[in-house]
């Protein structure tokens, strides 16, 4: 399953470390420079949103008659 | 004492020797026994005995057959060694001459363990350059395990502590058993073939050598290796590396260090973002310092003021012109005031002079006027004839006896009849 969101926690996270790294050289236009803090801040506020929102999805997988793959729930222990 | 063929001592030896050779079982077989004597010659040679409870017999082993060998043989180890009997014809001692040698402990097993993992290792299924990088937040895991046991709650339980994001797949499989090696090479290529899974974990707890052998299997070594999807190995069973761990993208000491390695823990992934938003934050707040110390250093150098206080200045400036401005127009309206009174004055005058003036001529007007006047004329005797018509009469041939005349008196008046009409001479 490949990530079906608009970008995944892992681009999200290194897009945002590549505009913390663009602000630090300090040497972005002024106007740059305050547009990438706007885009970073919302990078920010979003990668919270997905580490909160986690569903922990898990399943035990089988195959049918034409080998399609089959996803039942699965009793973990307490 | 009969004497037959008379042999050299040299002749019979090579005779032994031939005799030994010739035998086919002694061509290659398997002896098992104890190492005594054992000494390793500086050329490479390994010479020992190997002896049991009763017997003991000559062995050597020859450098490029020592060089493999996977342990340091040593007296008092029991061994189970293959080679070849024959003689030494100089000495005409009895020799085995030993090919490969293993501890007995382990016993075939561990042979054919060896062997395989020399022949995958050549094979380059090992090398790094094919290794795969795991993931750092992987999207979904594959469990290639036994859906019972201890191994797979455990990498549940430590998987959602660390990392609830990823999704958990299971896909069962035998993991001991003569029936293990097809069942995870089964479940490995249906991972593969489900595309649904960017990561996957196989492995089992720990057992014995027996129990885990499965994970020592050709088949699943090569099933490993061809997966497009990296593979970490679970294999619990210190020290010892199994085949499935060298074939690998990564390999775990157990299934509970496997889950930690595959993903990352979420406190700390938190803490890395907040960190990277404090520094987002400091970074725009020194940006904007810098910038504005570099516009005060840029007015500095032209002379100006900062614009802030620039334009402070400017304000207090306006301030100070608009109250002047307002002191000035009060005192300009007195001024104007007195200006337009002064000017209402002389034009007053002026007009007063004018009336005056007008006064007077016309009462001198009147007085001309007056002097002119008829009612004065009538003041002194005489009167105003006006005939029937209202006209004044100047010449009598107009009149005709017995017309009525209208005299006017200075007082009064009279209406006449003509008697008698006298001409003019």
């Amino acid at each position: 399953m490949a990530a079906k969101k608009k970008l995944s926690f892992e681009q999200t996270m290194a897009r945002l470390e590549e505009i913390v790294r663009l602000l630090e050289q300090g040497d972005a236009p002024l106007e740059t420079s305050m547009a990438l803090f706007e885009e970073g801040t919302k990078l920010s506020k979003e990668l919270n949103t997905m580490l909160d929102s986690a569903e922990r999805k898990l399943a035990v997988v089988s195959h049918d008659e034409e080998g399609k793959a089959v996803l039942q729930p699965f009793a973990e222990e307490a | 004492m009969a004497v037959g063929r008379t042999y050299s001592v040299t002749q019979l030896n090579q005779e032994i020797k031939g005799l030994l050779e010739s035998n086919p079982s002694f061509r290659n077989l398997f002896v098992q026994g104890e190492i005594s004597n054992f000494k390793a010659h500086s050329s490479g040679h390994l010479y020992l005995t190997l002896k049991d409870a009763e017997s003991a017999i000559s062995a050597v082993m020859f450098r490029t057959d020592a060089m493999r060998l996977r342990f340091q043989p040593q007296n008092g180890l029991k061994v189970i060694a293959r080679g070849r009997v024959s003689s030494f014809p100089k000495s005409g001692q009895v020799q085995l001459y030993l090919s490969e040698m293993m501890p007995d402990g382990a016993g075939a097993l561990h042979l054919a363990y060896e062997q395989l993992r020399d022949r995958l290792y050549r094979e380059g299924l090992f090398d790094e350059a094919h290794k795969q990088p795991i993931p750092a937040f992987p999207h979904c895991i594959a469990l290639v395990t036994s859906p019972t046991g201890a191994a797979v709650h455990d990498m549940l339980r430590i998987l959602r502590r660390r990392w609830p994001m990823a999704e958990v797949l299971i896909y069962p499989a035998l993991v001991q058993g003569r029936e293990a090696p097809a069942s995870l090479v089964r479940a490995l290529q249906a991972v593969n073939r489900d595309k649904l899974a960017d990561l996957i974990i196989t492995g089992r707890g720990g057992g014995s050598l027996e129990d885990l052998w499965a994970f020592n299997d050709e088949a699943v070594a090569r099933a490993i290796y061809a997966s497009h999807i990296p593979v970490i190995s679970a294999v619990g069973h210190e020290p010892d590396v199994t085949i499935a761990d060298f074939v690998a993208d990564l390999r775990a000491p157990t299934p509970s260090g496997a889950a930690e390695l595959a993903v990352p823990a979420q406190e700390e992934v938190r803490e890395a973002c907040a960190v990277l938003t404090r520094r987002l934050e400091q970074a725009a707040r020194q940006r904007l310092t810098h910038e504005r110390l570099r516009v005060d250093g840029l007015c500095g150098r032209l002379g100006v003021q900062t614009p802030v206080r620039y334009l402070a200045e400017k304000r207090q400036q306006l301030v100070q012109t608009e109250e002047r401005l307002k002191r000035l127009q009060t005192g300009m309206l007195a001024e104007r005031r007195l200006t337009v009174d002064l000017q209402i004055q002389r034009m007053t005058r002026a007009l007063q002079e004018r009336l005056a003036a007008e006064r007077a001529r016309l009462g001198r007007g009147c007085a001309a006027l007056d002097a002119l006047s008829p009612l004065r004329v009538l003041g002194r005797g005489y009167a105003i004839a006006s005939d029937e018509a209202g006209r004044a009469v100047t010449d009598s041939a107009s009149l005709a006896p017995g017309s009525r005349l209208q005299l006017r008196f200075y007082k009064g008046s009279a209406s006449c009849e003509v008697r008698e009409i006298q001409k003019e001479n």
